[in-house]
């Protein structure tokens, strides 16, 4: 069941709301997660783990670096 | 070096902080009550009642907040910001302000939940944050970083004595010169039903079921075991020379401390209670105090059939006839048993009685057990007398530790 881009945005905002409190309306896709959002790395990996589980989708650790901005991480879960 | 007490903080079961917590306590209320949930039916648990929080943490804390932090360091965070706010949040070098925050048993729901998490879900599942939130020192190192206490951070653990070591060890951060503030105390957040089918087991919980507000009752003669209690207690541990240097409130000093082990047996106190006994003998010592200073104990006093009278006779044997002028209280009749908090919550409950020399009363005692020689305060408050006088806080934990805290006002 493929989830459209809007729809993986609109559940990882929810994700990173439920754990940092940041706003659903400032995790868009061009923020970075360390640099706009402040996220550290073990938060980072709370959320990649949280969202694994509400798309049901696979993201392998050595993928993670990769995730730069909200975007790449909606692109990957998106195609995955 | 004078070490003195400049703030109070805490969460109990009868309240969100000092002032509602030390209100009910000389109203002679109980926070214990029957525990909503299933665990009953579905797990067997045979007792159904414990000293839950009269606030919840995630009603003061922030969301996140409440997701990285194991239930035991949210209490301990609130009951800090509490003790510091009302210190007046010292301006303090950050190197020279510690941190000594106890657990006894740890994170142990952030542990049971991750276990269930890889047995239900798999490994995959389990939240990165799982170790910082279940490791025992995860409260102190809380605090530490909210309040940069970079004098160092500690947790000594000694069960149910973990509180007061770690008020204890604060204490001795001052007087060694380490550190000129410590923020130190004790929290526990052990409801949880496998603690609770443990201590069951080991035979060493009340089972009043239908009558949890009247199942905690130190030195009454049917008393059938301790009540399972949460919640953090926290006090801000200052130089005098420091507290009075910024005009700071001075409840108490801490005069003394006493720290043996009894080196008798890994669960049950040593029958003569001579380590208990030497633990308040070596405070009173070090406070350089006769046992005549004495005007008030807050009693270890759990609600167990043999616990009990072994710190009282030990009481009455260190103090002997003057034990009739000292007013023991056994607040746990009231909150439960918050293990590794209890210590710190009772200093909480042995300062405010210094300063509104006023000592909380013991309820459920309907017939005290007649061997108990000390003075015991029953369902309503008494008086302290004016002047300076001393306080003791016992606290004795599984594994024969003893801990005697002397404070004095």
């Amino acid at each position: 069941m493929a989830l459209s881009k809007d729809e993986v945005l609109t559940g990882l905002a929810e994700i990173v709301n439920e754990e940092t409190d940041i706003d659903v309306a400032e995790v868009t896709l061009e923020k970075s997660f360390t640099d706009d959002l402040d996220i550290d790395s073990l938060s980072m990996m709370t959320i990649v783990t949280l969202a694994e589980e509400k798309f049901d989708v696979r993201i392998p650790d050595e993928k993670v670096k990769d995730l730069v901005t909200v975007g790449d991480a909606v692109d990957y879960i998106a195609s995955a | 070096m004078n070490v003195v007490v400049t703030g109070l903080g805490t969460t109990s079961p009868l309240g969100g902080d000092v002032a509602s917590t030390w209100e009910a306590a000389l109203a002679g209320r109980s926070g214990v009550r029957t525990l909503e949930n299933d665990w009953a039916e579905q797990y067997g648990v045979p007792v159904t009642f414990a000293g839950q929080l009269a606030v919840r943490p995630d009603e003061v804390l922030s969301r996140p907040e409440t997701k990285r932090m194991d239930p035991s360091a949210q209490m301990a965070i609130v009951a800090a910001r509490e003790a510091w706010a009302d210190a007046g949040t010292p301006d303090v070098d950050s190197e020279r302000l510690g941190s000594v925050v106890s657990s006894g048993i740890g994170g142990v729901w952030t542990l049971l939940t991750a276990w269930d998490t890889v047995k239900e879900r798999g490994a995959s599942r389990v939240l990165p944050l799982t170790v910082p939130m279940l490791m025992p020192n995860s409260p102190t190192a809380y605090v530490s970083l909210e309040f940069k206490a970079r004098a160092g951070a500690h947790a000594p653990v000694s069960a149910c004595a973990s509180g007061a070591e770690a008020i204890g060890m604060g204490f001795e951060m001052i007087q060694s010169g380490r550190a000129d503030v410590v923020i130190c105390g004790g929290t526990e957040a052990a409801i949880h039903p496998l603690p609770i089918s443990a201590f069951a087991s080991m035979q060493a919980l009340s089972k009043r079921n239908d009558d949890p507000a009247g199942a905690s009752r130190p030195y009454d003669v049917s008393r059938d075991g301790f009540v399972l209690g949460e919640g953090a207690g926290v006090v801000v541990l200052e130089s005098e020379e420091h507290a009075k240097a910024r005009g700071a409130r001075i409840y108490a000093s801490v005069l003394g401390l006493g720290m043996t082990a009894d080196a008798h047996h890994i669960a049950a106190p040593e029958p003569n209670g001579a380590g208990q006994t030497r633990a308040m003998e070596l405070a009173l010592e070090r406070a350089g105090l006769t046992t005549a200073d004495v005007a008030h104990v807050n009693a270890h006093a759990t609600s167990t059939p043999v616990g009990d009278m072994i710190e009282a006779r030990g009481i009455r044997s260190l103090l002997g006839s003057h034990a009739d002028q000292v007013l023991l209280s056994a607040t746990k009749s009231m909150t439960g048993h918050l293990l590794g908090g209890a210590g710190a919550l009772e200093s909480v409950f042995t300062i405010k009685a210094l300063e509104t020399r006023t000592a909380p009363p013991t309820i459920n005692v309907t017939e005290p057990d007649p061997e108990l020689e000390v003075d015991l305060v029953r369902d309503t408050p008494r008086a302290l007398p004016e002047g300076q006088i001393a306080a003791i806080n016992n606290s004795f934990g599984f594994g024969g530790h003893n801990v005697a805290l002397v404070f004095g006002a």
